[in-house]
């Protein structure tokens, strides 16, 4: 099963400042009675983005200059709490294909990777030219370069981390665990029988 | 000396397919359990990607998260509960997979139903999306909850890729005194050993009180081991064990069995094995307990007095005690027995099992919940509930005051009509106080055995239950 190899993700950008953003806020638990994950990007976000009557409340996400952002630019210990696979399936399903934070918190990080959203780690003082370049000019073209460890933006770049296993997952196609795991199948056969599981 | 292993090393070597690309293990789970909330996305992956269900004999499937405990007639007056459990219902007839569905009979927590059933086996690994699957540990089995791709990852393969754990030997030794139960032990192990304690770590409980437990116990210390920050927790398997099992429908027969139990005992850690860390528990010290915050290590006996801020020794505990109050709204430096309660709730995967009621039952016949209480017992499976009417343990509870309902999750995470209003206080068997968990953004929870539940809904007010039924033997702790 051929995955994208996942070197660079260029596009526009969007910073939603803030630590500590846990994965209750990324996506309220009461959008979780639903069979698939399809509908999940427009509840991104939603208790901070909409007022109790359904109206818009003040949220970088919706402001029409960033409309269009793929790379998402956060704070430190992005996706705390839960580990609800429906908030990267939410950030994914609204369009974002990268992110840029501070840190990430641990579950989160490695259920984006297993979707293949790359998640590199910047410096505070980093994100904050980022995110006034982008603020300046939300027309800006981002670069999330996962292969060289690096993001360019407009004349500028800096140098971001990504952990070896995730970073080495993404550029060669095997971010999704289930083709290394198909690859074994007589084996896991054949074990399923001496444990006793199967016939 | 030393060259022992532990039952959790014997479990997952033997399961072991192979180390990954990234340094991950490729780890057979030979016990797959769904229900309705995860799967059905699982599901659609499995389709999108074309695959199928490699081993559908091992998947098995029930309702529990979302069902109504007060309706039984389908469609089900929410359409979003209704639509995911005919989903769940499809799925398992498309890819063919054993479901307890709700006209079998034998619905109910899915973590109920496996043991019920027999499904749940010594020496064998187990995995559900759902994080109180620690709960077949009880059993000597090594059982993990996952994520919904990791629940496609095995309806596809059966396998999994994960990290080894270490393992911490828990001992409680002692007697435990009367009034105090298994409840209260993990209660008491998670309040010392933290939210946080158990993180990279299996639970391995023994020692004298662990061996003396039933099952319904066992599974009751080993359910909240996610709450202690463990990955997984469990019990060596021994004649309690064998004895639960025997006869069950998923379970050897006949000739079969006297060779499976010794197949059984072998997975047990062997006597000279050398854990990662070791904790001894004195039961003598184990009170009566009930949570103040809303993180389950925030919780101490019921004659505590609710901490102040400054007791916290770093300022982020500081910090963490003051919102845990807050959110609360209990008042620092005042003893938490005595504080209304609004709602009373005895279910849940964690206290929702015969032995709960019954001894519930015991003491709560001919007392009457308090004016202005709500108080719901909620079966944690259909056989459960038909086992308690069978003894008339329902009439007791509904003479008492009690709601009797239909097998499920229900108030425990509260993704059915069962929620808290407002701010609401629970006086709750279940796991979990975190802010919101029973269904109001402002609801609070306070965790508790089922009895001092019990004691707490008969009186209005948080109490102690060995005083509210004179259970003598012992004053206070
Ligand atoms: S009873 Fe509560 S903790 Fe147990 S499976 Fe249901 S929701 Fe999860």
């Amino acid at each position: 099963m051929a995955l994208d190899k996942i070197t660079t993700v260029q596009g526009t950008a969007v910073h939603v400042p803030g630590s500590d953003v846990d994965t209750d806020r990324i996506i309220p638990a009461r959008f979780m009675k639903c069979v698939t994950f399809d509908g999940l990007g427009g509840y991104l976000f939603y208790d901070v983005r909409k007022h109790e009557d359904g109206s818009d409340k003040e949220h970088p996400l919706n402001n029409p200059r960033f409309k269009n952002a793929t790379v998402l630019v956060a704070g430190s210990n992005f996706g705390c709490g839960s580990s609800r696979e429906h908030a990267p399936q939410a950030i994914y399903r609204y369009g974002f294909r990268a992110l840029i934070a501070e840190s990430f918190a641990e579950i989160f990080f490695g259920n984006c990777t297993t979707l293949g959203i790359p998640c590199v780690v910047a410096t505070g003082d980093d994100i904050k030219v980022l995110a006034a370049a982008v603020e300046a000019d939300p027309a800006l073209a981002v670069t999330v370069d996962v292969e060289q460890c690096r993001v360019f933006f407009g004349d500028q770049s800096f140098t971001v981390h990504v952990p070896d296993s995730a970073r080495d997952s993404l550029i060669s196609g095997r971010w999704d665990p289930i083709a290394d795991l198909l690859e074994s199948m007589d084996d896991v056969s054949a074990r399923m029988q001496e444990l006793g599981y199967s016939a | 000396m030393g060259n022992g292993k532990s039952l959790f090393e014997k479990v997952w070597d033997g399961h072991a397919v192979r180390e990954l690309s990234n340094g991950q293990t490729q780890l057979i789970i030979g016990t797959h359990l769904i229900h309705e909330v995860t799967s059905p996305q699982a599901f659609g992956m499995l389709r999108d990607l074309g695959l199928k269900v490699r081993f559908p004999e091992r998947t098995f499937a029930t309702v529990d998260h979302i069902v109504p405990t007060d309706e039984s007639k389908e469609p089900f007056s929410d359409p979003l509960a209704d639509a995911m459990i005919r989903e769940l219902r499809k799925n398992a007839e498309d890819f063919d997979i054993t479901y307890f569905d709700l006209s079998t009979g034998k619905q109910g927590i899915v973590h109920v139903v496996g043991p019920e059933q027999g499904i749940t086996q010594p020496g064998t690994t187990i995995a559900c999306g759902d994080s109180h699957t620690a709960t077949h540990g009880a059993f000597g089995a090594i059982a993990f909850g996952i994520g919904t791709t990791q629940v496609r990852d095995l309806l596809a393969t059966q396998t999994m890729a994960m990290s080894k754990l270490k393992v911490r030997r828990i001992n409680v030794d002692g007697q435990l005194p009367p009034g105090v139960y298994a409840k209260d032990v993990i209660l008491h192990i998670i309040a010392q050993l933290g939210a946080k304690g158990g993180i990279g770590y299996a639970y391995e409980y023994g020692g004298e009180v662990v061996d003396n437990f039933t099952m319904e116990e066992r599974m009751t210390v080993c359910n909240m081991s996610i709450e202690g920050g463990a990955r997984a927790g469990y019990v060596n398997p021994d004649d309690t064990t064998f004895e639960y099992l025997k006869g069950r429908p998923y379970c050897p027969s006949g000739d079969a069995w006297d060779a499976t139990v010794e197949k059984w005992r072998a997975f047990a850690s062997d006597p000279d094995t050398v854990y990662d860390d070791v904790v001894n528990i004195r039961a003598e010290e184990v009170a009566p307990s009930v949570t103040w915050g809303i993180s389950p290590d925030q919780g101490f006996s019921v004659n505590g007095t609710i901490p102040r801020p400054e007791e916290g020794e770093t300022p982020a505990e500081q910090e963490s005690i003051r919102e845990a109050l807050e959110y609360m709204k209990l008042t620092p430096g005042t003893p938490i027995k005595g504080t209304k309660i609004d709602v009373a709730f005895i279910g849940s995967c964690t206290n929702g099992r015969l032995s709960d009621f019954r001894e519930v039952a015991r003491f709560i016949k001919g007392r009457k919940v308090a004016d202005g209480v709500k108080a719901i017992a909620v079966p944690g499976s259909q056989i459960v509930a038909k086992l308690c009417e069978n003894e008339g343990i329902d009439q007791v509870f509904r003479d008492a005051g009690f709601d009797w309902r239909r097998a499920g999750c229900s108030m425990c995470l509260a993704m059915n009509p069962d929620k808290l209003i407002g701010d609401q206080l629970c006086a709750s068997s279940s796991n979990r106080n975190f802010k919101g968990r029973q269904g109001s953004p402002t609801g609070r929870t306070i965790l508790m055995s089922p009895l001092m539940v019990a004691a707490a809904a008969i009186k209005g007010e948080v109490s102690d239950a060995r005083e509210v039924f004179e259970l003598t033997a012992c004053a206070t702790a």
